[in-house]
């Protein structure tokens, strides 16, 4: 099921949200922009209420950040958006992601990379493909289907409960 | 070519044909004696047949081989186009169909029957006599005289290889009229250096036929686009022309080269044959022509110029068919995506054109406006088909229906050739059909009640289309015998659709036959009256943006009016802001902007009314919808936008102005906010919502139910 399964070096790109650093398959990434004017959408979750124009097609712009529960700061310099392709309900969207800092493309080996334990977890483990470890760092890999699958769809913000247990 | 498969090309292709010739069945129906038609069915027969044997449909192919002779029987004016003939060969074309779509499920017997009953029907003696008048008219479809054509052709190299066999070209030649066929050799190259696969050969035909050209371009029309072909007709004079003459008319040598042959005094062919003027095989074929021209010229044949004496020069100049071409239909959404983002771009140019003060770039941002908006125009015509291919449809379902209900029913259509997106046109589909059995099933009396109420016995069913501005109207009238107020009334109460008694236009109450749930039938029947539907209907017109209107009048009959937008890609809009943020809404709903005076503004926290001269319209706050926190502008605006004949007035700080709007949908993402149909990309590339009308006014009647309720 899994690329790194196979043994082949998994390849990602890095970013940070709130001072914690993930990773997202590269082969999700389509671009990386700066900053662009959002577009809030009125009644909409708060986990993707927003739409940026990217080179001409109108994308949704969510934020991770809510999906973790994490503090919304203004941004800064070093925030980007990250377009990326996520397989929705069995069919291709394009979805930009707002980071609060892009890193870098790496290729993690497949020896370094670890199922995600059910406990101990910070964030809701089923957010989290595997886990890359890097020297001494642990850099969760997002699962952006389900994040963004239909029945997950939902944001912390109306699941308090499980932002206690986080 | 090799993407696609070509059993699917197949498929597409047959579709179309086989609607063609129920087109042309039904139309001959009425006019049994219209060449036309005959021909139209016959080649559409005839090419389903050739396809079908070409992709390997055999038995499609074999099947309407047996429904072709018949109809070719027809078409030489030996029978005539009877009811149960058509009534036959229709049959026989929906077996056709399945034998295409599904040939497992094609049972073998249907079809012998059908064959068993056409021939009955084709080889009934006394039909024979009544076929003089269409003899006559068959004739003058076909050229009246003999004339002998000339038609030389070279097969692609890898035409073999390719799956064309030339011998059963040339046996279709020889089917058409007398002809002597020759080969030339000339291209073989050395034995050594030939691919046995690869056609080297090419072929001098010279036919005598009563045929016309088109029928000869025909025998070639699945090769036509790979090979060299040339067809021309033969003048003939006295007893079949001189080898010299022949040789020159066919442009195998030069006059001069003749002239000094002829001065050389020695048998002329030979002289050219040695000089190396022509070659061996060359003469032959002219010789052959010339023996075929003096054996015409002696029997009597008067073989005459052809009809026209155009040349078929070069293989590709002429073909059937050119006049328009097949394009995948994503390609074009691809287009209309390009002109869409060209838009954008473009009014982003006159945005900084008008700001700036440099008179030459304002002139060339108007000269760029106005090309993108004739692009677009031009974009979407393309993408626009005649509405008479959906109506063609109906024709076929009224027939049956009438059948199977003993009602009978005459289909008027008009405005056939009124165009639309061809998006629209297939999500129509559904919709219409669902209408039309409605006003056959519930609208139209049985022929016994009409004649009670002074009627003709043949009930009416119009469909008409025609443009009116922006917008296309798509009309579904009876004559029958029309809606029942007091019963929809009476059905409406029952189901609290509306308060007892309450006082309602007949546009109102006819619109509640939309309701979910809705029906007045006193019986079910097959189909309709399940009060499943007409709400699927509607539902689907909103889906396209248009709207239902009905008329009525009892008695005499109902008018559904579908009105609908030329086209789903782009619109006019008109530009809003609310807070911050801006919206635009489609031009079209949008009847007037008023100003929300302050006292108005204060007096109507309460009870959120506008005195639209004298009219009550509620109205929303948008701002209060889409929880802006900003304050306020001073001066509040209401857009009134109406739809579906109900008027809402939506509450916004500033309207901005028309904004042509490329339409975007949004992603399932955001599939559940309501109050957006889509979005679009502004001037200065920000992206703005587009305001979804009906709900709008959806929420606005709720709020006005409750206020209702309330007092």
């Amino acid at each position: 099921m899994t690329a790194w399964k196979s043994g082949k070096p998994l390849e990602v790109l890095t970013l940070g949200l709130q001072g914690e650093v993930f990773a997202l398959e590269a082969a999700h990434v389509r671009e990386i922009l700066d900053l662009v004017p959002v577009t809030g959408v009125p009644n909409s979750q708060p986990f993707v209420g927003g739409l940026i124009n990217v080179r001409g097609k109108v994308v949704p712009l969510a934020d991770l950040r809510l999906k973790f529960g994490m503090d919304l700061q203004p941004p800064t310099i070093d925030t980007r958006i990250v377009v990326t392709e996520v397989m929705i309900d069995g069919a291709p969207v394009i979805v930009g992601l707002r980071a609060d800092k892009v890193y870098e493309i790496t290729q993690v080996p497949a020896s370094a990379l670890e199922e995600t334990p059910r406990i101990g977890m910070r964030w809701r483990p089923e957010y989290i493909r595997c886990i890359a470890k890097r020297g001494a760092e642990f850099i969760a890999v997002l699962d952006l289907e389900r994040i963004f699958s239909g029945a997950d769809a939902r944001d912390e913000a109306a699941n308090p409960s499980q932002r206690t247990a986080a | 070519m090799s993407t696609l498969d070509p059993a699917d090309v197949f498929r597409q292709e047959a579709q179309e044909l086989l609607e063609q010739l129920e087109q042309a069945l039904l139309d001959l129906e009425h006019a049994p004696d219209d060449a036309d038609l005959i021909n139209s069915a016959f080649r559409a027969l005839h090419t389903v047949k050739g396809s079908g044997a070409m992709f390997g449909f055999d038995a499609v192919a074999s099947f309407t081989h047996h429904v072709e002779t018949a109809f070719d029987l027809v078409r030489k004016g030996k029978v005539p186009p009877s009811r149960d003939l058509i009534a036959v060969t229709l049959a026989a074309k929906d077996h056709m169909r399945q034998l295409i779509e599904a040939p497992d499920l094609a049972e073998a017997a249907d079809g012998a029957v059908i064959l068993q009953t056409l021939k009955q029907v084709v080889g009934d003696p006394s039909a024979s006599a009544v076929a003089e008048a269409p003899r006559e008219l068959a004739a003058q479809v076909h050229a009246p005289v003999d004339a002998t054509w000339r038609i030389r052709f070279r097969l692609g190299r890898d035409a073999m290889a390719m799956g064309t066999n030339p011998l059963l070209l040339l046996d279709e030649l020889r089917g058409l009229g007398v002809a002597t066929v020759v080969a030339r050799t000339d291209g073989v190259p050395p034995l050594e250096d030939m691919t046995p696969t690869d056609c080297h050969l090419a072929w001098d035909v010279v036919l005598t036929t009563s045929q016309p050209r088109a029928v000869i371009e025909e025998v070639f029309m699945f090769v036509i686009d790979d090979m060299e072909l040339s067809i021309d007709p033969i003048t003939v004079s006295g007893e079949g022309g001189r080898i010299g003459e022949i040789l020159v008319d066919r442009g195998d040598v030069a006059q001069g080269a003749v002239d000094a042959a002829v001065a050389a005094q020695m048998p002329l062919g030979t002289l050219l044959v040695k000089s190396g003027e022509v070659s061996p095989d060359t003469l032959a074929a002219a010789l052959a022509e010339q023996q075929h021209l003096r054996a015409g010229a002696t029997s009597g044949a008067g073989a005459a110029a052809g009809p026209d004496g155009a040349k078929l020069g070069g293989a590709k100049a002429v073909s059937r068919g050119t006049d328009s071409i097949r394009v995948p239909a994503e390609r074009l959404d691809e287009l209309m995506d390009r002109v869409g983002e060209l838009v954008i771009v473009q009014s982003r140019l006159s945005q900084v054109a008008a700001s700036g003060a440099d008179a030459e770039v304002k002139a060339i941002a108007e000269e760029i406006e106005r090309l993108a908006h004739e692009l677009r125009d031009a974009t979407m015509s393309v993408r626009t088909v005649p509405i008479g291919s959906l109506f063609g449809r109906f024709r076929r379902m009224v027939h049956d229906l009438a059948d199977e209900l003993g009602k009978r029913i005459e289909l008027v259509t008009l405005g056939e050739e009124t165009e639309l997106d061809k998006t629209v046109i297939e999500r129509l589909n559904d919709p219409l059909i669902h209408l039309i059995r409605n006003a056959i099933d519930h609208g139209l009396e049985t022929p016994d009640g009409r004649r009670e109420a002074g009627k003709p016995a043949a009930g009416r069913i119009t469909l008409t289309a025609c443009h009116a501005g922006a917008e296309v109207m798509v009309t579904i009238g009876d004559d029958g015998r029309g809606l029942d107020r007091a019963r929809i009334q009476a059905r409406a109460e029952d189901q609290g659709l509306i308060p007892a008694g309450a006082k309602l236009s007949d546009a109102e109450l006819f619109q509640l036959i939309f309701q979910p749930g809705f029906s007045t039938a006193r019986e079910v029947t097959n189909l309709s009256g399940r009060g499943v539907g007409m709400d699927v209907v509607k539902r689907a017109i909103e889906g396209l943006r248009g709207k239902i209107d009905i008329a009525s009048t009892p008695g005499e009959g109902t008018r559904l009016t579908l009105r609908l937008p030329l086209t789903l890609a782009i619109i006019d809009g008109l530009l809003v802001r609310v807070g911050t943020g801006r919206y635009a809404l489609p031009l079209s709903a949008v009847e007037e902007c008023v100003e929300l005076s302050a006292e108005e503004d204060a007096r109507s926290r309460g009870r959120s009314f506008l005195n639209i001269r004298g009219d009550l319209v509620p109205f929303l706050r948008l701002r209060e919808l889409f929880h802006v926190a900003e304050p306020p502008d001073r001066y509040q605006k209401a857009v009134i936008v109406s739809f579906g004949g109900q008027r809402v007035g939506l509450v916004v700080d500033q309207v901005i102005g028309n904004h042509q709007t490329v339409i975007k949908s949004l992603s399932k993402l955001h599939a559940d906010v309501e109050t957006f149909a889509g979005a679009t990309i502004l001037g200065d590339g920000a992206v703005a919502l587009i305001l979804d009308i009906a709900n709008l006014v959806k929420l606005g009647m709720a709020y006005e139910n409750r206020f209702k309720a309330a007092s």
